[in-house]
């Protein structure tokens, strides 16, 4: 994820021409791990980057997206540069997680998966994330906020939406 | 080939050492229920419906992919095999858009079967189920994936012509089937062959139908409603009404056409006669002056869609002939309307085709005349929507009298034509003609079996014409044309002067618009095979057997069109093609937004 705050655009396309040409004799066998290498680049796999895979290592367009729709941890949306994860594991569930999702939602006025227009916040509902204790849990980025309640919500995303 | 004993329901069978548990079953009588199963195309073991019990294992077997083993005891029909089936089918039908009613497939599908066969009463299962879901953008392929079962068998249709546009998309609940990035078929690198469709054993793939319109047309006091029919449609119509694969129906399908009301029917052999002069010429011109070689067909709007899509530079080599009904639309419009004396805008014409790519190939722009910007043809219905059409109208097809198609100005065809909807049929014919016109003779052997069959996907000959050497290659399927065309670009395949590439296994005989057949019947005949041989029956009664020896071909070059390759030709009879971009960057911003 770091590197993608630090690379220009054309960085990025360079970077991803170098990765394809390493695997392209690999062809599919090499899919996941060019995937993964992508994403690293671009932070996400923008539709763009999978057809420019899919040609380089001679797979279809539509069996890539199917391997990325497929797996969890590719993501088709960029990242925001806070990254806002709501727990929905059960112990979140069970105390609340959903009303906390949609608070998060309806502040920042986008849905979970999606990236703000200015590129500021994702929203990410995750799967348990192992705090179980602190129920419900939400991470910003590094930060851990624990034992919420939907109240509290606006006045924690203030601070980034300042900073 | 080693053979293997088994006992399967206390019957002894004996088999190759290759087969799987269906196959042997099959041999012995018994029909295991398969749903995602199809021979040679999706072998993968995924819906569970072909469970049967192998005495000492402890799990059930999905029959599909489980191989023969000597001494096997196994049960097709125990209680516990029985109970598993129907709560698997139960399972997939709580996830089923159940309109069977209202439904393109309603009594010719694989999952209605299997509900009949197993006796379901109730479905105890009601999960979330799937809302319609379709994809009606493209003019060829009608998509519902409310109906999909996820079976995968157009995913491995699409894969076995090289070209992947259908592919398992997101998981769990969410999982379903569709082109990249989940847009609509139109807007996917798609050649819209149809052999999806011809997979699929629900209703969740069909053509874009078109019945309606020429129902309308006909209606119209105004119009002048013209119906021409292809080659291949004859070979299998007959299926629909119960007949045995392979039984030629020429005679009945046009009694039904004329019953149908149509003001003229004539046979789509006819530009395929015309075809062959202006290919047969063009190929000549190509020799002897130097040209684009070899010089590829391009009567199949599936290959040409293929070849804009996956291999742009071979497109100066495809002829620029028109296909046969585009050019047979064109000269109606034209020829015909002049001699009758009706205003091209008053005739409606429509194709009858066991293709999927020519609904869409009729509305390409290229496909309208220049002068009055008339469409050559106004709508194009398959194999399957004429037999609607005949159920329809309440027709008796099995009772209908042996007809013709109209004889006047461009009714007669010769046996060149015929073949067109075969595998090897084009260059044949062209080969029929070319001969002739080169050692200036009406050669008497006019037969090129080199060319005929379906064991191999690309064929080749070497023929010596008139002390001319002509190297020939023949291609059937997408994926056997990429190989082709692959070792082409690779420089390793001779040079050839002429090749045929028809999009669909087997040609026009197989195209997305014939009846489908259910996967269990396929395990036993190579329907390529039947319905060719139907065509290949009706050359050999046919008196004409040569494109150019055709008398109405003879006249209409005589009284409109001049000389082979002239100006109003070219006018009215080529084409050109236009490269096409994959997944291009347009229709990826507006899946990203
Ligand atoms: S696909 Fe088959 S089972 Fe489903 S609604 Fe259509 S006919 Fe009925
Ligand atoms: S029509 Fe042909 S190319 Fe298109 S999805 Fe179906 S099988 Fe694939
Ligand atoms: S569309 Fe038809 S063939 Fe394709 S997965 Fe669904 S049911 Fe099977
Ligand atoms: S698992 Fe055998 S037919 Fe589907």
């Amino acid at each position: 994820m770091g590197a993608t705050k630090t690379m220009t655009h054309d960085e990025m396309v360079q970077a991803l021409d170098q990765v394809i040409q390493r695997y392209a004799a690999n062809g599919r066998n090499a899919l996941m791990q060019v995937l993964q290498e992508a994403q690293n680049i671009y932070g996400y796999l923008p539709l763009n980057v999978q057809r420019s895979i899919a040609l380089g290592l001679g797979v279809s367009v539509a069996e890539v997206y199917g391997v990325v729709s497929f797996y969890s941890f590719f993501s088709l949306t960029p990242k925001g540069d806070y990254v806002v994860s709501i727990c929905m594991g059960t112990a979140c569930y069970v105390k609340g997680s959903q009303a906390i999702l949609e608070k998060v939602e309806s502040e920042l006025g986008i849905k979970a998966g999606e990236c703000s227009k200015d590129g500021k916040f994702s929203i990410n509902a995750c799967r348990c994330i192992g705090a179980c204790g602190l129920a419900p849990v939400i991470t910003i980025n590094d930060d851990v906020y624990g034992r919420l309640s939907a109240d509290e919500i606006p006045s924690i995303l203030a601070k980034y939406k300042e900073a | 080939m080693n053979m293997v004993n088994l006992t399967i329901d206390d019957v002894q069978v004996s088999v190759p050492s290759n087969f799987t548990v269906l196959e042997a079953a099959r041999k012995a009588g018994i029909n295991i229920p398969t749903l995602c199963y199809l021979k040679g195309i999706n072998e993968v073991g995924a819906c569970r419906v072909c469970l049967v019990e192998v005495v000492g294992g402890r799990a059930l077997a999905a029959a599909c992919v489980n191989p023969v083993t000597e001494g096997m005891v196994v049960k097709t029909n125990s209680n516990r095999v029985r109970a598993t089936r129907r709560s698997t089918l139960e399972m997939i039908l709580s996830d089923h858009n159940r309109d069977c009613l209202a439904c393109i497939r309603n009594k010719n599908c694989e999952l209605q079967d299997l509900a009949e066969r197993y006796n379901i009463r109730q479905v105890t299962f009601e999960g979330k189920m799937s809302e319609p879901n379709i994809d009606d953008k493209s003019q060829s392929i009608y998509r519902d994936a409310s109906k999909c079962i996820l079976c995968g068998r157009c995913v491995a249709a699409c894969e076995k012509q090289s070209i992947s546009v259908l592919s398992f998309l997101n998981r769990g609940f969410e999982t379903k089937i569709g082109p990249a990035y989940d847009i609509s078929m139109a807007d996917a690198p798609c050649v819209y062959c149809g052999q999806c469709i011809i997979a699929c054993p629900v209703g969740a793939l069909h053509e874009k139908e078109e019945d309606q319109n020429v129902f309308d047309a006909i209606n119209d006091p105004k119009k002048h409603v013209v119906a021409q029919v292809a080659p291949a449609v004859r070979a299998a119509l007959g299926e629909e009404f119960g007949l045995p694969m392979g039984t030629r129906v020429t005679g009945k399908m046009f009694a039904a056409l004329h019953r149908l009301g149509f003001d003229k029917i004539y046979d789509v052999n006819f530009g395929a006669d015309l075809t062959i002069i202006e290919e047969g010429n063009e190929l000549l011109n190509r020799i002897n002056n130097g040209g684009k070689l070899p010089m590829i067909t391009s009567c199949s709007p599936g290959w040409v869609r293929f070849a804009e899509f996956y291999y742009p530079d071979f497109l100066d080599n495809l002829s620029t002939c028109k296909s046969p009904h585009q050019m047979e639309g064109a000269i109606i419009k034209s020829y015909y309307a002049q001699k009758k004396g009706i205003a091209p805008e008053d005739i409606f014409v429509v194709s009858v085709m066991p293709c999927t790519s020519k609904k869409t190939e009729a509305s390409r722009e290229e496909m309208f005349n220049p002068t009055t910007g008339q469409r050559d043809v106004d709508a194009v219905v398959t194999t399957r929507e004429l037999a609607r059409m005949i159920k329809t109208a309440g027709i008796d097809f099995m009772k209908l009298p042996d007809e013709g198609p109209d004889n006047d100005l461009i009714g007669d065809y010769s046996g060149a034509g015929v073949i067109f909807g075969a595998t090897g049929g084009v260059m044949e014919a062209a080969l029929r003609t070319v001969a002739d016109i080169l050692e200036e003779k009406d050669l008497p052997d006019f037969e090129y079996k080199v060319v005929r069959g379906v064991d191999a996907g690309i064929k080749e000959a070497e023929l010596n014409i008139a002390g001319h050497n002509i190297r020939v290659a023949v291609a059937h399927s997408t994926a056997a044309a990429r190989k082709l065309l692959d070792a082409i670009r690779a420089g390793t395949a001779p040079e050839y002067h002429f090749i045929e590439i028809m999009g669909c296994d087997g040609g026009c005989v197989c195209g997305g618009g014939q009846p489908q057949v259910k996967a269990q019947d396929l395990m036993d005949i190579d329907v390529r095979e039947l319905r060719a041989k139907a065509l290949y029956e009706e050359d050999e009664i046919r008196e004409i057997r040569k494109s150019h020896q055709n008398p109405d071909i003879i006249e209409l070059y005589k009284n409109f069109l001049g000389e082979a390759n002239g100006h109003m030709a070219h006018e009215l009879l080529h084409t050109h093609y236009h490269a096409r971009e994959i997944y291009p960057d347009s229709v990826l911003a507006e899946e990203e937004n």
